[in-house]
């Protein structure tokens, strides 16, 4: 069974006056136990939301949520506050973007990683700060004892980054969210970041929700991935076969507009054309159907379905009336 | 006319570090910019990059003298722009543009569209005929693919790729010769980006302009820049033409640069063995002695690194580097070897403590295994 199910998940932002905003739209995929798995798509496509309605961080007030979302057998939807509190830390594992503003400021490195032990594992204080120690390290901190009684300020985006790592996993969670671990990261950084939670991953056996809108980062890391537009999930598909055959013409379009590093200089990108703001709804047809090389008349009446994708091979699942033909990538225009 | 357009030459950009409440003293200096030779040729395009905080803004800042530099000098089409200051410096400005990361940041969100593109024409007296200058933005427009009913419009009702082409389009109102652009394409989403950077690559068509593209993304530099620099804390480490600094990448920095780059292809990404760095980059206010990368370099010999600082050598036609060993490196003759992190204090306000353990050579770093 499934580790994490998400069954249409929508979250609508509501405010008097205004006409309310969907940020998650139906989105449903599943975590098994160890595995990786990606969710992919623009800003705006709802992927935070996604995830900080798992972890049940989304405001009391405002946001309206419905669908489910069960781990392990527990709807975490309909936990309170308190159960939620018992999860988060234990279970559930989540690392941010800026971790700067995830870190406490005022609160040493050490006694964050610390309240976390104490909290769930029932530790006492000078157990929790050599189990704290051993984190650090294991996070690749260097001199980690001496680094427990640092401010997050006397670190570096990578060295905060490796602590709150260390503080998602200091509980062992089943399921660790990062939500663009690496996007405020250098580039060198970001590989021994990204090195560091592969390692992890597989060593614990931790499942991983990988957030992010980089596909370089998926190729690398990711079991599966759901692409994800406007609210949606567009397209699922193991890591290789979404690579090899990108049938979502959003996808084909994304990797197409992609500069490659290892691509000679001079070929022209081709590029999606418009932007978000001309979507139309989903409740009317494709929402992507305005931007759409491939877009026929029935992508603007007809909203598609998730369906099991049958032209290609594999087991992948597709939300599109008319998607890419294998044959036409790398740079082949679209029909 | 020559071949080249703008030339660096030494240049160089310290940042005071003040301390003190009444009377300002100064306790050290950050050393963003550290000597740096580059020539951009006209009609080319220069691609610059580096991590955060190796000065690479700050030399394209410095080569528009919007940042004095504090040594070195600028060559502008012959003109030596050191010591020019006031009205003719102002003058000389209206061909040399600039295009920022941030599009929302830097443009006036009370300036409608026409008024911030008709603000630069009428400082650079372009803007005397009102028929010519309404004809002439309409035109600029459609060159950057907004359409003409911008004009009347505010900053804020636009997205934020159309906000970087109306960025452009400020930056081309005047003329120039030379457009820096500091990470024109980082603030947008992917699918956006993509339709930007073929907006430069048309106008440098169709304007004849020379580019100097600093950003932080290798795959987007490669891409449009017909010669790369790489920079490392002040100081360039290497460059050459975009498609041979891909294929031999020489120093050690650049090496590890390229491959920690994700590719959007599972199968390239997993072939490929990483150089993975340890540690952070040092503080640009307390640079390493010697060679800069030394504390990290999987690569590092002993004294000859630690105490000599490398000059930019050039080691073929037009690929030029700052190592002492590339041709062993190239060779195969030095084998990479472990390096242990060094902490690197991030209280750059500190300046130069005795105990910094970034002063000594003694420590190392570790490349991890692939």
């Amino acid at each position: 069974m499934a580790l994490l199910e998400v069954r249409d998940l929508k979250v609508e932002f509501r405010r008097r006056g205004e006409e309310p905003v969907r940020a998650v739209d139906g989105v449903s995929f599943d975590v098994q136990p160890g595995q990786t798995v990606g969710l992919v798509g623009e800003s705006g496509c709802g992927k935070s939301v996604t995830a900080l309605t798992i972890m049940g961080l989304l405001p009391k007030r405002g946001p309206h949520v419905s669908g489910s979302a069960r781990f392990d057998a527990t709807e975490l939807l309909s936990l309170s506050d308190r159960q939620m509190r018992d999860r988060r830390g234990r279970d559930l594992g989540m690392v941010f973007q800026d971790p700067l503003s995830s870190l406490n400021p005022v609160v040493p490195i050490g006694l964050q990683v610390t309240e976390v032990l104490e909290r769930h594992r029932g530790m006492s204080r000078r157990q929790a700060t050599v189990e704290a120690a051993d984190l650090l390290d294991k996070v690749g901190i260097p001199d980690p004892r001496r680094r427990l009684d640092e401010y997050p300020h006397q670190l570096s985006g990578g060295m905060r980054q490796r602590a709150l790592i260390a503080i998602a996993l200091a509980c062992r969670p089943r399921l660790l969210i990062a939500d663009e671990p690496t996007t405020a990261l250098d580039v060198t950084i970001q590989a021994q970041i990204l090195a560091l939670l592969a390692n992890l991953v597989r060593d614990t056996e931790t499942a991983l929700i990988m957030i992010t809108h980089d596909l370089g980062v998926v190729a690398g890391l990711c079991d599966e991935v759901n692409v994800l537009y406007a609210g949606r999930v567009v397209e699922r598909a193991k890591r290789h076969d979404l690579f090899a055959i990108p049938r979502h013409p959003y996808t084909h379009g994304l990797l197409s507009s992609i500069p490659r590093l290892d691509a000679p200089r001079g070929d022209r990108l081709s590029p999606i054309t418009g932007s978000v703001a001309d979507n139309i709804p989903w409740t009317t047809g494709c929402a992507f159907a305005p931007r759409c090389p491939n877009a026929l008349d029935v992508c603007v009446e007809v909203t598609p379905e998730m369906t099991d994708d049958v032209g290609v091979p594999d087991n992948r699942s597709l939300r599109c009336h008319n998607p890419v033909e294998r044959a036409k990538r790398d740079g082949e225009a679209l029909v | 006319m020559t071949d080249t357009l703008v030339e660096v030459q030494d240049i160089k950009v310290h940042f005071p570090i003040k301390r003190g409440v009444v009377l300002d003293r100064t306790v050290g200096y950050v050393y963003a910019v550290d000597g740096v030779d580059l020539a951009i040729r006209r009609g080319e395009t220069y691609g610059l990059v580096g991590e955060s905080g190796c000065g690479k803004s700050t030399l394209g800042r410095a080569m528009l003298k919007l940042t004095e530099p504090t040594a070195g000098r600028v060559v502008f089409d012959g003109i030596d722009l050191s010591a020019m200051k006031g009205e003719p410096l102002r003058t000389m400005r209206r061909r040399m543009q600039m295009v920022f990361q941030d599009p929302m940041s830097s443009l006036d969100p009370r300036q409608s569209v026409e008024s911030i593109l008709v603000e630069g024409m009428r400082a650079h007296g372009l803007d005397t005929d009102r028929q010519a200058t309404a004809k002439r933005l309409r035109s600029l427009l459609s060159s950057v693919g907004l359409p003409s009913t911008s004009l009347r419009r505010y900053p804020h009702e636009f997205s934020g790729g159309q906000r970087q082409r109306i960025g452009i389009a400020r930056a081309l109102t005047v003329e120039p010769e030379l457009i820096v652009a500091d990470e024109p394409v980082s603030a947008l989403d992917v699918s956006v980006q993509a339709q930007v950077i073929n907006l430069l690559e048309d106008l440098q068509q169709e304007f004849g302009l020379t580019y100097l593209v600093i950003a932080h993304d290798l795959a987007v530099v490669r891409h449009i820049s017909d010669r790369v620099g790489v920079m490392y804390l002040g100081g360039l480490v290497e460059e050459a033409p975009s498609d041979l600094l891909y294929a031999e990448p020489l120093h050690p920095y650049t090496r590890a640069l390229f491959s920690a780059v994700p590719v959007p292809d599972p199968i390239v990404e997993d072939r490929r063995e990483r150089i993975l760095l340890a540690g952070d980059l040092p503080s640009p206010a307390r640079p390493p002695a010697g060679c800069r990368f030394h504390t990290r370099c999987p690569w590092r010999q002993r004294q000859r690194c630690d105490t000599e600082r490398p000059a930019l050598r050039e080691i073929a036609p037009g690929h030029r580097v700052a190592c002492h060993y590339a041709e062993d490196i190239r060779a195969g003759k030095i084998r990479p070897h472990a390096v242990e992190p060094e902490l690197v204090e991030q209280d750059v306000t500190g300046g130069i403590g005795p105990d910094d353990p970034l002063a000594g050579p003694a420590s190392v770093t570790e490349a991890l295994g692939p």
